[in-house]
């Protein structure tokens, strides 16, 4: 798996490229906390990820809850069925805010 | 380890087991697909408990091999065995919960055996689980503060908090009201629908049966009676399956040997 980031918008990008597994999850959740410590909105792009498992989603369900405690924003984009229907399981697909792209997100924001 | 087509997740080979001089199982051959429900159904004392120990590598058989997901655990070193159970899920018949811990904490066990992971996230992961078994909010409590069904759906939750890509379940609905052991039900089926799992049941309860099953495999004194569908099993006119499913005692026949022989211990 690798990461990636970039800026846009006000808001920190950040991608995943592979699976999100128990074997890179620790370093999934320290990349998200890292950003929100720097106080960066976030903006987790899933596109590329072909399998994500309870501790990816884990990790996320943590970053989001940091940014509220934050005060920054925090979502999900590029979620793919499998990963929906993984977030739909725990009903936090509801949870989440879950935008189409990053345009559609940041048009949102006004 | 992923779904990749036609793959047996499960494949048992002429299986011969026993349990002291006694032969309890006579040679059983089962396939199991990647994502199917299977059922084992049977009498009481048709073997299929044994079946059952012995797909989760809990016994070395006296023939025959046992794949799970492409490798033989008749041949597995323990070490070897560990690993595998990483991606095994069980849900045995009394819960198996550790009564001097937390719901929650007899989630996480698998997790703090098996990985490295950050607390805060094997927390999130075990109260994830216990959402999906509908037990949100109930981690903190003893097990002993259960009622029957809670602590059956908290050994769910604890048997699928690693994403286990196989799951057994062992007499689900026993001791169940009907009401409760529908919702187990309902929850098999999502498992299978959403984590792509392959999931293998041991049950006598016909209508439970017949609701998830993809197919049955009924087994009778240590004999496969019939493998098929639930409209196959149902249309059987064997004798035996006729009588398991009607739930009559059946005209139990007598082996005279073998009666001899149990109680003589000659």
């Amino acid at each position: 798996m690798n990461i990636q980031s970039r800026e846009e918008g006000g808001y920190a990008i950040v991608e995943f490229d592979g699976d999100v597994d128990l074997s890179c999850s620790p370093e999934v959740r320290k990349f998200l906390l890292r950003c929100l410590a720097e106080k960066q909105n976030l903006l987790v792009d899933l596109s590329k990820v072909s399998y994500i498992d309870s501790s990816g989603v884990a990790c996320l369900v943590e970053g989001y809850q940091t940014a509220k405690n934050k005060k920054l924003k925090f979502g999900l984009i590029g979620v793919s069925e499998a990963a929906m229907s993984v977030l739909h399981l725990a009903r936090l697909d509801k949870v989440f805010p879950i935008h189409a792209s990053v345009a559609a997100c940041l048009q949102k924001d006004g | 380890m992923r779904n990749n087509g036609t793959r047996a997740a499960i494949e048992v080979i002429d299986l011969v087991t026993h349990y002291g001089k006694r032969e309890i199982l006579h040679g059983i051959n089962m396939s199991v697909n990647e994502g199917e429900i299977m059922i084992i159904m049977g009498g009481s004392g048709s073997g299929k408990s044994t079946l059952l120990r012995f797909l989760l590598g809990l016994g070395k058989p006296t023939s025959g091999s046992i794949q799970l997901m492409g490798r033989d655990i008749t041949r597995m070193s323990a070490f070897e065995m560990y690993e595998l159970r990483k991606i095994m899920g069980v849900a045995f018949q009394g819960g198996a919960l550790l009564s001097s811990m937390t719901v929650a904490e007899n989630v996480q066990l698998p997790l703090r055996e098996h990985t490295r992971l950050d607390e805060k996230t094997m927390q999130i992961m075990a109260r994830m689980k216990l959402e999906v078994v509908n037990l949100g909010g109930f981690g903190e409590l003893m097990p002993s503060e259960l009622s029957g069904g809670m602590i059956k759906r908290a050994a769910v939750a604890r048997a699928i908090v690693m994403d286990p890509k196989l799951m057994f379940f062992d007499e689900p609905s026993a001791g169940l009201d009907p009401v409760v052991s529908a919702e187990l039900d309902d929850l098999i089926l999502r498992l299978r629908a959403v984590m792509k799992m392959t999931i293998v049941v041991v049950t006598h309860e016909l209508e439970s049966a017949f609701k998830i099953a993809d197919r049955i495999t009924v087994l009778d004194h240590g004999h496969i009676l019939m493998t098929g569908t639930v409209d196959e099993v149902r249309a059987s006119d064997n004798e035996r399956i006729q009588s398991l499913l009607n739930r009559r005692p059946g005209n139990e026949e007598i082996h005279a040997d073998e009666y001899l022989r149990r109680l003589t211990g000659m």
